[in-house]
């Protein structure tokens, strides 16, 4: 049974093997908390939205209309989605392992600028653009693997807390872009907007077939899918899970700690930066300033919506990609100021970290016979405690 | 935590807008489908980088787009806080597919490559204006056009009123990077000032970003701390050192849109923008289906920029010395850049019998801090 509460609290793990009436309360069981996290935002934003004057009916249509209700509306939404679900795992891979990554944003602007080098070396040595994209992927995704690793290899052989040291490489990356794009990398023909040398319009990734998205979508949604199944289905996603439910018993059970927590947080690095290198190689094809979006923090909170899940993350993205591409309409057609749709994805976090506390409550309450251990670190989120 | 990031570069840079005289009035075959009976109103839209409320950059576009909402027969939709990646492409297509916007004014510089150009490929019906100044004839869609204004003969009227008010001769400049647009507005500031205090330094300090709220705050507290009297800057919010500068009762000369409100004992003059002015003549050529040009360049003899109206605290030398720098602006006949001219190494950056007009390409790329600048370019 222990080993089954593990997966229960871990999300989309569905009980395959249970009879169907027990697996759909199993999976009411996972998902009424975020659902009634997700009922109690709609309210409380209706109510923002009706104090300040507004019509919450009308509000809502407007946001509907602008994020699912055309295919217009649809492909912003995913459009939007697709870098968060990258940005996303680099918390949600490495917080399977009970570890809180804050290093999306730093990774992806790191990627980024690796990606463009890696691109123009690529070009110049002749390649054609499917080398180009190939080398600016794994290049951008192997630098974002390797800063966020960095992190990983701190906390792992000399005990530094990953949050911080991921929060402050943020802000490293970004005086490192800075430094490049403004220095020794900049293309003199970038006179107010100091860039590199663009990779050249025939070197872009282009759209989907059939769709005004680009490539980083699939790229977005292939990763969560292997994201879960790595986690989810494999030894190596069990071990990770193990260290994230009690590291104690991991290292009992003679599990490399030390090495996975490396491994995991380079996975979720790569992810990031790939997200940078799709920003470079699909929309601007040069780095600049324009790297620094905010995607990475916006990853994070998909990530802890999702509870961490790879697969979650993907539904997460979706909203949070709604809510933004609605953003622009609220504006426009209610003369909202910009931070309303800042007001409501933190109405939304704090509704669903409102909602975990009280789900483990209730579920501790009747399981309290069940569990004996308690969580072994203190910034362990629920998602991989429960 | 999460500061604004994405930058914008107000700025000019295009290498072949040699002249204004040079505006392409390329015959806007493309431009289709204004409503020319003025039965449907036009629907224009702004979109800005960052608040429109934030004492500079923005706040000074959307001062242009409230003149432009004044006009019959206009509708204009904003939209704020959109950032120079694809979200401002889906913003774009967002106006035109969902309020039928035939018109888009994208005010931020770094708005225009690859963003505007891929939206202008995909609705040549539509017309796209860019604050910068980058179109390049035969290179850039017939349905785009760039604008952008000298406001450097402001931050030059400026410099003399500040110079002439100061009583330590040490000024403060607080700016966001060493591109050639904002290295112009310093360098013309300190001529101007120089031209009337021979005495008079300017002390730089670059911020690194446009929108630097703290690190604004403590280059202001800084040079005050350094003896400086009188601060003028170039960031896109200068808010916080306006109000720091009066808190602190030290003079300030604004820029981008007025910051008076902010300051009002210490406030000397500032160099505004006048979009409403611009935007104004564009709508007019649109609404007449008349061509429009693709390229428009100006200064204050155009009603591009502006002064603030003199602070109480101005004196009248300093008003009389101004007023005459801006006359000579007005009729045409002030040039700011003109041999011998050395940089702050002393090296000569434009010799001696050499006259570098508004409009010269060499003042595009500049890299260099003048004589009389306390600062380096890196």
């Amino acid at each position: 049974m222990s080993v089954a509460s593990t997966f229960g609290g871990a999300g989309v793990a569905a009980p395959e093997k249970a009879a169907l009436g027990a697996g759909a309360r199993r999976a009411w069981e996972v998902i009424r908390a975020p659902v009634a996290a997700f009922a109690g935002t709609v309210v409380a934003f209706g109510l923002f939205m009706a104090i300040v004057g507004r019509n919450p009916a009308a509000v809502y249509g407007q946001m509907f209309k602008g994020s699912f209700g055309t295919w217009f509306s649809f492909q912003n939404t995913l459009l939007r989605a697709a870098p968060f679900m990258l940005t996303a795992l680099a918390t949600a891979l490495p917080g399977r392992l009970g570890l809180v990554v804050l290093g999306g944003e730093g990774a992806m602007v790191l990627g980024g600028l690796v990606a463009a080098l890696a691109g123009l070396a690529a070009k110049n040595h002749g390649h054609g653009p499917i080398a180009v994209a190939t080398w600016m992927l794994v290049a951008g995704g192997v630098t974002g693997g390797v800063w966020i690793a960095l992190a990983g290899a701190l906390r792992a052989y000399r005990g530094v807390n990953e949050t911080i040291a991921t929060l402050l490489l943020n802000y490293i990356a970004i005086a490192l872009l800075n430094h490049f794009v403004e220095g020794p990398l900049r293309d003199p023909a970038s006179l107010n907007k100091p860039s590199t040398t663009p990779i050249g319009d025939e070197n872009m990734i282009g759209n989907l077939p059939g769709l005004d998205v680009h490539w980083g979508l699939a790229w977005g949604v292939g990763a969560c899918l292997v994201g879960w199944f790595l986690m989810n289905r494999t030894l190596f996603g069990f071990s990770a899970r193990m260290i994230g439910g009690n590291v104690r018993a991991a290292l009992l059970n003679g599990l490399p700690v030390a090495r996975l927590i490396v491994i995991v947080t380079f996975l979720g690095g790569v992810c990031a930066g790939l997200a940078g290198s799709i920003e470079v190689a699909a929309i601007h094809g040069t780095a600049n300033a324009s790297l620094i979006t905010g995607y990475g923090y916006t990853g994070v909170l998909v990530a802890f919506i999702a509870r961490q899940n790879p697969l979650a993350v993907i539904p997460v993205s979706l909203i949070i990609g709604g809510i933004s591409a609605s953003g622009g309409l609220l504006q426009r057609g209610f003369d909202l100021p910009d931070a309303t749709v800042n007001v409501l994805q933190g109405i939304l976090f704090i509704a669903i970290l409102l909602s975990e506390t009280l789900n483990a409550r209730t579920g501790a309450r009747r399981k309290k016979a069940v569990s004996g251990a308690s969580a072994p670190s203190g910034n362990l989120p629920p998602a991989v405690t429960a | 935590m999460i500061t604004f990031p994405s930058r914008r570069s107000p700025t000019p840079a295009s290498r072949r807008s040699f002249l204004l005289a040079a505006v392409t009035l390329a015959l806007p075959a493309a431009f289709a489908s204004p409503p020319a009976q003025a039965a449907e109103p036009l629907t224009v839209g702004f979109i800005y980088v960052g608040p429109k409320t934030d004492f500079g950059y923005n706040q000074a576009h959307a001062q242009g787009a409230a003149a432009v909402a004044k006009l019959p027969g206009i509708k204009v939709r904003e939209e704020e806080m959109v950032p120079e990646t694809a979200a401002v492409q889906k913003t774009m297509e967002s106006m035109i597919n969902l309020d039928g916007a035939k018109l888009l004014f994208p005010t931020s510089f770094g708005y225009f490559d690859p963003h505007i150009l891929k939206m202008a490929a995909k609705y040549p019906n539509v017309t796209f204006l860019h604050c910068g100044g980058l179109y390049v004839e035969g290179k850039h869609p017939k349905n785009v056009g760039s604008y952008f204004g000298y406001i450097d003969e402001a931050q030059y009227v400026s410099g003399i009123v500040a110079a002439l008010s100061t009583k330590s001769n040490k000024l403060g400049f607080i700016a966001a990077k060493p591109i050639p647009q904002v290295l112009r507005n310093i360098n013309s500031y300190t001529l101007g000032a120089r031209s009337v205090n021979p005495k008079a330094t300017v002390t730089v300090i670059f911020t690194g970003d446009w929108s630097m709220p703290v690190k604004e705050a403590e280059a202001a507290n800084s040079l005050i701390d350094q003896g400086v009297d009188a601060l003028t800057y170039h960031v896109d919010s200068p808010k916080v050192i306006a109000e720091l500068a009066e808190r602190r009762g030290v003079m300030v000369t604004g820029y981008h849109a007025s910051q008076a409100a902010l300051a009002p004992k210490g406030y000397l003059t500032g160099a505004e923008w006048n979009w409403g002015k611009v935007y104004g003549d564009y709508l007019a050529a649109i609404q007449a289906n008349k061509p429009y040009p693709h390229l428009l360049r100006g200064g204050l003899k155009e009603g591009f920029v502006k002064m603030s109206p003199y602070g109480k605290s101005v004196s009248a030398e300093a008003k009389k010395k101004a007023d005459a720098a801006k006359a000579k602006f007005m009729a045409g006949t002030m040039v700011i850049y003109k041999g011998p001219l050395k940089d702050n190494s002393g090296k000569v950056v434009i010799p001696a019998g050499v006259e570098q007009k508004q409009t010269d390409i060499a003042l595009e790329s500049m890299d260099y801090l003048v004589d009389g600048v306390v600062g380096k370019t890196h």
